[in-house]
């Protein structure tokens, strides 16, 4: 009878023993799993800075070494004359704050007289911009390359700001925001007598902050990464924006016979440079805005 | 309207809509929305009793500057400006003025809503919802040419750019390539991205610091990194062209040498299909993950633990509690990044500019583009050497109806799913 029971025990505590030794493996798959992931996400990071500080004649060594032997800084010297970086930084800064700011205006107003104001056919309004959301931007950029050759706008700034001040992701993102402030704190300014534009401003604008640096934060990204339609419509040198500039820089060399790999990873590790400080610093706006949209900026 | 300018270099910058301008002049917008603006301030004005004098200088701006030689668009978006501000600074006056009924303050935010909206339904009247009407009407126009068209042409509507579009090869290799990529790319992305989720959600230590790290891939240049790629994969001077300079193979190609495999052409000139494919869909993938992590993280977080903790006193297995409770339970999740993913993959264009360059294909004469893509094709007839924007209308209905469709599959599909 106790030979049962002591027989019983002891299987049990072996089992429990064997279960903990799964755990423990599990956690450590688990874990070996995420490192491996980890070290691949990251890589192409590691080698574009590893890559941009060697000798175009190290860079070509047969087997690539881990870390250059000699630091050359001077790479990034060279990448901002070879690809006019500065001239292309100036004018995504310059298109990228006007946009940002125009469009906020705009997806302010919009948002409020979707999220507050009572007005006819706002439901299916709504809807209908939502709709706009499921057709391929390619549809618009057709017409609208026609729209801004007729006006005259081709290498303008205009023509890189005007035709995308207006997301209805914004929109939608901003008008979810507004709706979940109480409608009671509109009515009471109202009583009060405050106006509604004074009352956007000073309540719902500042309640909605996040989401506005949400905002401000893809639209200046966007026009950070924005390719396509900026190398059709503004190809000069005077309105280039940084990712076209970048993708069609030359970096051969001044005897013309080897592209110089080194100071094109250069330029690419300055162009990315903002981006990783956006993401250093301002990483919890960004997954807001990230998790309900399948788009970059 | 000075036509001159329309006339030279490529045909690109003229268009059906230059017809419509001869008949309107050149300020054709101002002149549609000039006596609307006047319309609203005057009504500012009438309706306003305190600020009469502020409310007719507002009315006088428009006026003033159509008398002055100011571009028209200038004036216009000036204008407008003056309108919405007026009325933000008068309105409320005005409310106070015209007594309480219940009737007055309905009427007054009918108004008061559509001006809050004006400038953002002006800009997507011209840049939205013209350009769906105009792209089908192009699209369906037998022969389309913005030159003929300039000329007072008209063309006859029918079938021939979607013909054009189907029977030819470059048309077809590009949906070839994007479906392929897109089919690939999905499920993987979509199975690597759940592992790494629910890995994720099942640790403590570090948890915090690789979140932030697989998120990282997101806030990058698809172009910038798409070079960084193209530079791992790159063989550079193996063909012996530079004298005096080393040759490498690359360092991804160093790494499948170190597991003791052959070297592999990737990208370069004379690569094989399948390796292009195979670099485009590791790009693709590594830059399709944080999205995904990201969703179906915040998606199991959300997963109550009680499934899990009744499942541990069953004695279920890992893999069954995988993908019998943690499956079904995110597959609003799963659905939304599968849907996102095909429409993203349909438009597939930056990540193979990252990768080739715009010749969208490796260097091989004149047949480039061998990984040209649907939005690629789009674009080929949009600008360069041949311009046919009934083609390129064509092409983009081609690709908004094929998005339309898996969108459709897709949501029916996981609509019967759905376990809850």
């Amino acid at each position: 009878m106790s030979d049962t029971k002591g027989m019983r025990e002891h299987n049990l505590h072996a089992e429990a023993t064997k279960a903990h030794i799964w755990t423990i493996l599990y956690q450590i798959l688990v874990y070996a799993f995420l490192f491996i992931m980890a070290i691949i996400v990251l890589f192409p990071f590691y080698w574009m800075i590893n890559s941009s500080l060697k000798s175009y004649e190290e860079y070509t060594l047969a087997v690539q070494t881990f870390w250059p032997k000699q630091v050359m800084f001077s790479n990034y010297a060279a990448a901002f004359e070879k690809a006019n970086l500065l001239q292309l930084f100036a004018n995504t800064t310059y298109v990228g704050l006007i946009s940002t700011f125009l469009s906020l205006i705009i997806t302010v107003f919009s948002a409020f007289a979707f999220a507050r104001l009572e007005f006819k056919g706002r439901d299916a309004m709504f809807g209908l911009l939502l709709a706009t959301m499921m057709i391929p931007g390619e549809m618009f950029t057709i017409t609208n390359f026609q729209t801004v050759s007729a006006l005259g706008w081709r290498n303008t700034y205009q023509v890189l700001i005007i035709p995308f001040l207006v997301s209805v992701f914004y929109i939608y993102l901003l008008r979810q925001n507004f709706m979940q402030i109480p409608n009671e704190l509109y009515l009471a300014a109202k009583v009060d007598g405050t106006s509604d534009l004074k009352y956007l401003w000073k309540v719902m604008v500042p309640l909605a902050m996040p989401t506005l640096i949400t905002i401000t934060i893809l639209k200046m990204m966007g026009s950070w990464n924005s390719y396509m339609w900026p190398r059709l419509v503004a190809n000069d040198d005077a309105h280039k924006l940084i990712t076209n500039g970048l993708r069609s820089a030359d970096f051969t060399d001044a005897t013309g016979s080897f592209t110089n790999y080194p100071q094109q990873m250069a330029a690419v590790a300055i162009v990315s440079l903002p981006l990783f400080l956006v993401f250093v610093f301002l990483r919890k706006y960004i997954m807001r805005g990230v998790s309900r949209s399948g788009i970059k900026g | 309207m000075n036509y001159s300018v329309f006339l030279t270099e490529t045909d690109s910058s003229s268009s059906f809509l230059s017809v419509l301008f001869q008949n309107w002049g050149e300020d054709w917008i101002y002149h549609c929305l000039f006596p609307l603006l006047l319309a609203v301030l005057a009504y500012l004005v009438l309706s306003n009793k305190r600020h009469k004098s502020l409310a007719w200088a507002f009315l006088l701006v428009p006026v003033v500057l159509s008398l002055l030689p100011v571009p028209s668009m200038v004036c216009m978006v000036v204008s407008i400006a003056a309108a919405v501000l007026s009325y933000l600074l008068f309105a409320d006056f005005t409310k106070k003025d015209s007594g309480t009924s219940s009737g007055m303050v309905e009427s007054k935010q009918q108004w008061k809503a559509w001006l809050y909206l004006a400038p953002a339904i002006v800009l997507l009247l011209v840049f939205t919802v013209w350009p769906i009407i105009n792209t089908v009407k192009m699209a369906f126009m037998e022969g389309y040419d913005s030159l003929a068209a300039l000329g007072g042409n008209t063309f006859s509507y029918g079938m021939a750019n979607f013909n054009t579009v189907n029977s030819s090869a470059t048309f077809l290799r590009a949906m070839k390539n994007t479906l392929l990529l897109t089919v690939l790319t999905v499920p993987i992305s979509t199975v690597l991205a759940l592992l790494i989720a629910v890995a994720l959600n099942s640790i403590k230590f570090l948890q915090k610091p690789l979140q932030t790290i697989f998120f990282l891939p997101y806030v990058t240049n698809s172009i910038a990194i798409g070079m960084v790629f193209s530079a791992m994969f790159n063989v550079i001077n193996l063909d012996g062209t530079s004298v005096g300079v080393n040759s490498t193979v690359g360092i991804m190609n160093n790494i499948l040498m170190f597991f003791g495999f052959d070297p592999v052409n990737w990208i370069g000139q004379g690569s094989s299909y399948a390796a292009n494919v195979t670099v485009m869909v590791i790009y693709i993938v590594w830059n399709a993950l944080p999205f995904k992590i990201l969703v179906l993280l915040g998606g199991l977080q959300g997963i109550s633990k009680q499934y899990y903790d009744a499942a541990k006193i069953d004695g279920t297995s890992r893999a069954r509690i995988l993908w019998r409770i943690t499956v079904p339970l995110l597959s609003p999740m799963l659905t939304y990044v599968v849907i996102t993913g095909f429409i993203g993959g349909f438009k597939e264009y930056s990540s193979v500019v990252g990768i080739f360059g715009d010749t969208m294909g490796p260097p091989a004469g004149l047949s480039g583009g061998t990984m040209n893509t649907m939005v690629g094709y789009i674009y080929n007839y949009m600008s360069g050497a041949q311009v046919k924007y009934g083609v390129a209308s064509a092409g983009a209905l081609i690709l908004f109806a094929l998005i339309f469709v898996v969108t459709m599959i897709n949501l029916q599909v996981s609509k019967e799913r759905t376990h809850y």
